[in-house]
């Protein structure tokens, strides 16, 4: 973003907040339906402040963590097995699609069930979202090597496996990393349906809670810290990829070897 | 077929290839095979500079991906310094039409990918990595990726890539098609210094006729539907070659001559 579009785009922002301060006053909007920004922030510091939000957050921070690696470490595993053994692809994948298509939020209770109130639920429920993306991905990433680069493979005599570690694998990255950044947005959504359905802790629960209280100014506080998280982990995900697929810099103006 | 003028270079050193009626046929989809290469014989002396001319599908990137091992299911015989292709060799170098460099690798680290793949220890084959790349004018371009590199460059690094491990044979398939005219013309200049300096058999495959006559001992000429040959025609002009001899009598009459094949055939089209 050049200075003056990030200029305008804080400007919008101000404007937004701004005008959205005005109207709960002009219209005399009751704080159990839209809070204003001002007592917004004010129960996101008192959130804070008594330890409650940070107690809260750390709970779902844990599931989505743990959630999204498990969900990341088995899609990128079946992804390997599928890209590369053929049969696989045949026999199991219809299962995993056949598996996709079933809404999690519908199976979250049965996990819950199965599972617990504890976070060991939120985990599962959430690493069954973020598996799907980093799965699909893979697969279309192993076989995004051009023809040309396995021909050239083969004809220096290369075996599979030389193929797949300095082909297949490295092309597959990029790929890989847009599976990684969906699942990981994903995760966090994963982590709150669970607590939704039926938890101790965590902010899916303190959003719950608060919605029976009517504390709406409360509700909006958490709805800021989850955005807060997301756009951490996307940031985190995009700053990862930059440096690992380095070649597929967006712009391609790097001047490399300094 | 095989024209016997052809043979003059490979009567004075013993031939490197030996192609026997070499047929392929690819699948196609309504059923009917397609033939690729029918009836192909031709021998290719050691140290010999052949071209392959000819129209798009007479098969001519096909006969390369054969002699490579890349492409199997050929049948006749095609022997390598005596012995049958079976597969790839590290005996043969092999340059694409594109420059087919892996993007993180570094110049020096693409230009190592045989080595690496065939375990042969970077560290003795620095040195030579090295002074090839000296030799196409890309010394201090080691560290750089291929992204930073032009189209020319690049398709040296493949070049060079392809001459680290010292091959007896290089194939090159349509290697400057991509680049612009003025840089083609540095390139076919560029490779025939590289074979002079290295002694090489060089088997290029080309659609430009000049291109064909003006880099080689022998143009392979070839016809489509079926692929085959249809003239060898050896190229005279002295050695070493610079472009004023595109000019000459005796090079436009080699050129008309191979055009000749294709204006019978209909298919000169470019």
């Amino acid at each position: 973003m050049r200075p003056f579009e990030l200029t305008l785009s804080v400007l919008l922002a101000i404007a937004f907040v701004g005008f959205w301060q005005w109207g709960v006053w002009f219209f005399a909007i009751a704080p159990i339906i839209i809070p204003s920004p001002w007592s917004v922030l004010l129960a996101l510091r008192d959130g804070l402040l008594s330890g409650e939000l940070p107690a809260h957050f750390w709970v779902t921070f844990g599931e989505v963590l743990m959630g999204f690696a498990a969900g990341a470490v088995f899609g990128l595993l079946w992804g390997i097995g599928v890209g590369l053994f053929p049969l696989l692809e045949r026999v199991v994948y219809p299962y995993i699609v056949a598996f996709q298509t079933v809404p999690k939020v519908a199976i979250a209770p049965i996990i819950v069930i199965w599972f617990g109130y504890g976070m060991t639920s939120k985990v599962i429920i959430t690493a069954t979202i973020a598996f799907f993306p980093v799965l699909a991905n893979t697969i279309v990433g192993l076989r995004a090597a051009p023809s040309d680069e396995v021909d050239l493979m083969i004809a220096l005599t290369a075996s599979r496996w030389q193929i797949f570690r300095m082909v297949r694998w490295p092309r597959a990255l990029s790929y890989i990393f847009v599976g990684l950044d969906v699942a990981i947005v994903l995760a966090v959504i994963g982590a709150i349906v669970g607590e939704f359905v039926g938890a101790q802790a965590g902010l899916g629960y303190l959003i719950l809670q608060r919605d029976f209280n009517l504390d709406m100014a409360g509700v909006f506080a958490i709805l800021v810290i989850l955005s807060a998280l997301g756009i951490g982990l996307h940031t985190l995900v995009t700053k990862l990829r930059r440096r690992v697929v380095f070649w597929m810099e967006d712009s391609g103006d790097r001047t490399i070897g300094a | 077929m095989n024209g016997d003028a052809g043979n003059v270079a490979s009567a004075i050193k013993p031939p490197l290839i030996q192609a026997a009626r070499l047929n392929k046929t690819y699948p196609s989809r309504d059923g009917a095979p397609i033939v690729a290469l029918k009836d192909v014989d031709f021998e290719i002396g050691a140290g010999e500079f052949v071209t392959v001319v000819g129209p798009s599908g007479c098969g001519k990137s096909t006969l390369l991906k054969v002699m490579a091992g890349i492409l199997g299911g050929a049948s006749g015989s095609l022997t390598l310094g005596g012995v049958p292709v079976t597969g790839p060799s590290r005996n043969v170098g092999v340059v694409f039409q594109a420059p087919v460099l892996l993007p993180w690798r570094t110049v020096l680290e693409n230009v190592l990918l045989p080595v690496d793949v065939q375990r042969r220890g970077r560290p003795a084959h620095l040195a030579r990595a090295q002074e090839l790349l000296r030799m196409v004018g890309l010394e201090g371009f080691e560290g750089r990726y291929p992204a930073a590199l032009s189209g020319g460059m690049q398709q040296r690094v493949g070049i060079v890539r392809a001459l680290i491990n010292d091959p007896d044979l290089l194939l090159m398939d349509e290697p400057f098609g991509a680049l612009d005219a003025m840089t083609r013309e540095q390139m076919n200049l560029d490779l025939l210094r590289i074979w002079n300096a290295n002694a090489k058999t060089v088997m290029l495959v080309t659609h430009s006729i000049p291109e064909a006559v003006f880099l080689a001992d022998r143009v392979i000429v070839m016809s489509p539907r079926p692929g085959r040959i249809t003239d060898i025609v050896t190229v005279g002009l002295p050695r070493p070659r610079r472009l004023p001899v595109m000019a000459t009598p005796e090079f436009g009459a080699l050129t008309d001559r191979i055009r000749g094949h294709f204006g019978a055939l209909g298919a000169l089209d470019a």
